[in-house]
Formats: structure tokens, sequence, C-alpha cells
């Protein structure tokens, strides 16, 4: 990559930070540069979200369905998988995964709730009642 | 966000393209050992890498990395130059905190290894279950800690409650409150010592990309890569062969690359290596890295053509295949190249 070809496209983390690119000049000696963002990058960023976005509009769909709690649709809001949520709140598996029966959710303790809730970062309220 | 002060005035935060190269290099800047740029760090402690982990997902895409495993860049590095580096993980959230503080308020700056997904300063676009990344804690002022992020351009700032969470962040990789540093005082490494370095670092570099047995590792493990696209469309209809090779594109271009994963690193590795390994083969070398570079960029560009749905036909998936092997080729060729000169020079 030449200097003059790091990309200045307008991308999510170049709002923040610019990111350091490595490039040659016009002798062939390489430095670093800053780079806003690349579109190609950027691009294959949206189709990670749009696969998380469709994942997180199924299960949002399925909870209205009364088919499973909103545990699942908050695993699925917050990109997050069976075995990190067990890790996180320190429960087995297994029983976050009985926790995505809407009747064994409604019966949750108060403690158990609020542990999901600073997981997800929510309000016990916004747990219950996701939309 | 530069009016930060910090009472460890003597600290540099530097921005670098990888958080481990950055945290490596501004480390051992601190503690007195000023001849490591990113590049040097990268190339000693052996970066390069590529491989396609069979039977793993990530995200339900392919597990694929270009570099070596989180932790050797900081390992190989400092063993290279003879720094002793400690590194503790910790169960106790609390002495995790003790200890970082107490190295913190003497004023020894500290790396931590954390995960992005709460940290509170990053996009929200960014904030994925990665558990990788590295920063330096510099400072702690009241409740806030001063963090130097290679990633960032300044210094930033996150209250111990913020802290605690990515350091004890919980996936795969999880940190377990990690906390690393290399020795004090440290004393300026000799020209030979560093021409020694740099020597082991291409070795182990070289074993990496052409002697890991198997089809998925090193510079095989392009190729392989480049046969199995080939066949994505057929195999998993178009929609998940687009986000995989999405997935492809993400690892190669992310944050901390520097472009074209990682071979333009390398490459500059190659040119600052001169200074204490005078062979002008280097350069040519080097050169042979800066155009796998740019080879991979193009290849990013062309999956991107299918990705966005501006290409689709197994015609394009083939192309895609074959400029995966092409680069296998190339850096075959530049690896042995290179093993070979530096089996003359020992």
């Amino acid at each position: 990559m030449k200097k003059e070809e790091i990309p200045q496209d307008e991308g999510y983390f170049g709002h923040i930070a610019k990111e350091v690119k490595y490039a040659v000049d016009s002798e062939g000696k390489y430095i670093t540069g800053q780079s806003t963002g690349w579109k190609v990058k950027e691009e294959a960023n949206e189709v990670a979200w749009q696969a998380f976005e469709t994942k997180i509009n199924e299960a949002k769909q399925r909870v209205l369905n009364g088919e499973i709690s909103p545990v699942y649709y908050w695993m699925e809001k917050r990109m997050m998988d069976l075995a990190i949520v067990a890790q996180y709140t320190g429960l087995w598996k297994w029983r976050v995964k009985r926790h995505f029966k809407p009747k064994v959710f409604e019966k949750l303790s108060e403690k158990r709730l609020q542990k999901y809730a600073e997981v997800f970062e929510v309000s016990i309220e916004e747990l219950k009642k996701p939309f | 966000m530069s009016n930060i002060e910090t009472s460890v005035s003597s600290f540099n935060h530097l921005q670098a393209a990888h958080c481990e190269n950055g945290v490596t290099t501004a480390l051992l800047g601190h503690y007195g050992i000023h001849k490591i740029t990113e590049p040097l760090a990268f190339g000693m402690g052996s970066g390069l890498f590529y491989i396609q982990l069979p039977f793993m997902k990530v995200n339900g895409g392919p597990a694929i990395s270009f570099r070596t495993m989180p932790g050797m860049i900081f390992k190989r590095t400092c063993k290279s130059l003879g720094v002793t580096v400690t590194r503790k993980k910790y169960s106790d959230h609390k002495k995790a905190k003790a200890e970082l503080d107490e190295r913190v308020l003497a004023g020894k700056p500290t790396a931590c290894q954390v995960g992005v997904y709460y940290l509170t300063y990053f996009p929200k676009e960014y904030r994925f279950h990665f558990n990788a990344h590295n920063l330096i804690v510099v400072d702690k002022q009241g409740d806030n800690y001063i963090i130097s992020d290679p990633v960032m351009e300044n210094l930033v700032t996150l209250n111990s409650y913020e802290l605690e969470r990515v350091r004890f962040a919980k996936g795969a990789f999880a940190p377990r409150g990690q906390m690393y540093y290399p020795g004090e005082n440290l004393h300026e490494p000799s020209d030979e010592q560093m021409k020694k370095g740099i020597i082991k670092g291409i070795k182990l570099n070289c074993r990496d990309m052409l002697d890991i047995p198997g089809y998925f590792a090193g510079t095989s493990g392009i190729a392989h890569t480049g046969r199995q696209i080939k066949k994505w469309k057929n195999r998993l209809g178009d929609d998940k062969s687009r986000m995989y090779l999405a997935q492809l594109v993400r690892m190669q271009e992310e944050i901390g690359t520097g472009g074209g994963g990682f071979r333009f690193i390398y490459g500059a590795f190659l040119q600052q290596s001169h200074q204490f390994l005078p062979v002008d083969e280097l350069f040519d070398i080097s050169n042979q890295f800066t155009a796998a570079g740019d080879k991979w960029r193009d290849a990013a560009v062309q999956a991107s053509g299918i990705f966005k749905g501006r290409l689709g036909a197994q015609a394009d998936y083939d192309d895609m295949g074959d400029r995966l092997i092409e680069i296998s080729q190339l850096e075959e060729k530049a690896f042995r190249q290179l093993k070979t000169l530096i089996k003359k020079l020992k």
C-alpha cells in the first residue's frame, strides 16, 4: 500500500480515533499514516451486524409469540451466546436454558432477575418487557 | 481527551496499529528500552501468521487469524531482550484490583488484557465479545484510571467498576483479570542483542508459516481457505457464503492489523531490521510482503463485491479462491527466501 492509498472513507471507529496504517512512501520506505476507515471493511462490518440484526428480530418475534422468554431476546440483543450468559451469571448452561422457558422465567426470584439485568445492562422493567 | 493530566508525566502514550505491539513498545520504552518500535516488536515476537482453525466457528463464521496467539509477541520480544516478564491471573476481583492499584499508585504503568464488550470508550459498533485486547493502566486519580490504549489517539479513562468489568470479561480467551509488566530499570539492548533477537524472531516465523504439519496453518492454510471458498457457494448457499467472506475481510482489515492482514507491518519490520542486520536482500523480501499485503487488499475488494451482492456467480468465488492461492504461493516464496537468508547468517 502506498502512502496516498491509505483509505480515508467514513468509518465507525474513525469517529472515535483514526487507525494507524503502514504504507510505503515514494522512495519505498515504510511510514505510518492515519486512516479514518475503509469502505470495504465497513461493508464487511455491516454484513456482520445484519446477521446479528436478523437473529435479534427472530428472537423478538419468538418472545412476542410467547415461545421463549426475554432472557433469550436479551442474549441475542447483546450478541452473547449461551456460554457467555452462563459465565457472566455464574449459572450452569442448562439453568440459563431453562430460564428461556416463559413459564420458568415468570417465577424467577428478584435476585436472579437483578443478575440478568446487570449482565444485559438494563433495568428489571426492561428485562421483563423489552418492547 | 488530550487534557488528561497524569502524574506519571514521563509516560508517553503511543498510538500503534496493533494493541499488543503498542503495549510492548510503550512499556519497554517507559522502563528504559528505546530501540524497539512497533514493527520490531511484531517481528521479534514472530507476530505474522495465518490459520483457519478446523472444526471451529467464531460468530457462526470461519475462525481465521492473521497473527500469532495473544500474549506471544510481548513474551517473545521481552525474552529476546533478556527482560523478565511478570504475568498474573486472578480469580479474586478484589485482589486483582488491589495489586494493580499498588503498582499504578507507585508510578509503575502496567498492562492488562481486557474484553472490549464493556469497554465504554469504544464505539458501540465495535463492542463485540472479543477478549484479547490489551491496554496500559498508567495512573489512578480518585476512582478513575488513566488508560493508554494503543488503538486510541490519546489517553482515556475508566472508573474502577468499568475497569473491573473489562478485566473480568467472559467468553473465549477470558482475561481473568490478567495483568502483566516487564522488569524495571532496563538496559538498552546492544545492537548485537537486537540482531540476535531479530534472527530468532524471523526463524520462528518461518517455522510457523512453512513447517506446521497439516493443511490449516501457515502459507498452506491460506491456500486451504482459497480452495474452500470455491466450494462455499454450493455448500453453504449465498447468504452464509457472504457472511463467511465478510468475516475473512474483518479479520484481515480490522483495527489492529495495520492493513493487509499485518503483512505491511511485517514489511516494515524487515526494513527496520536492516540497521541491525545489514543485508540488502531484506529490502527485496520486504517488497514481497508489501506485494502480498496489496494482494490481500485486492482480494478484500473482490470479497466485498460478493458480500454486497454486486458479484455472486461461481466464477466470482473461483476468482476469490484463486487470489488466496496466489497469495499463498507469494508468501511461501518470500518465507523460503527469508529462511535461506537467515541460515546463511548463522
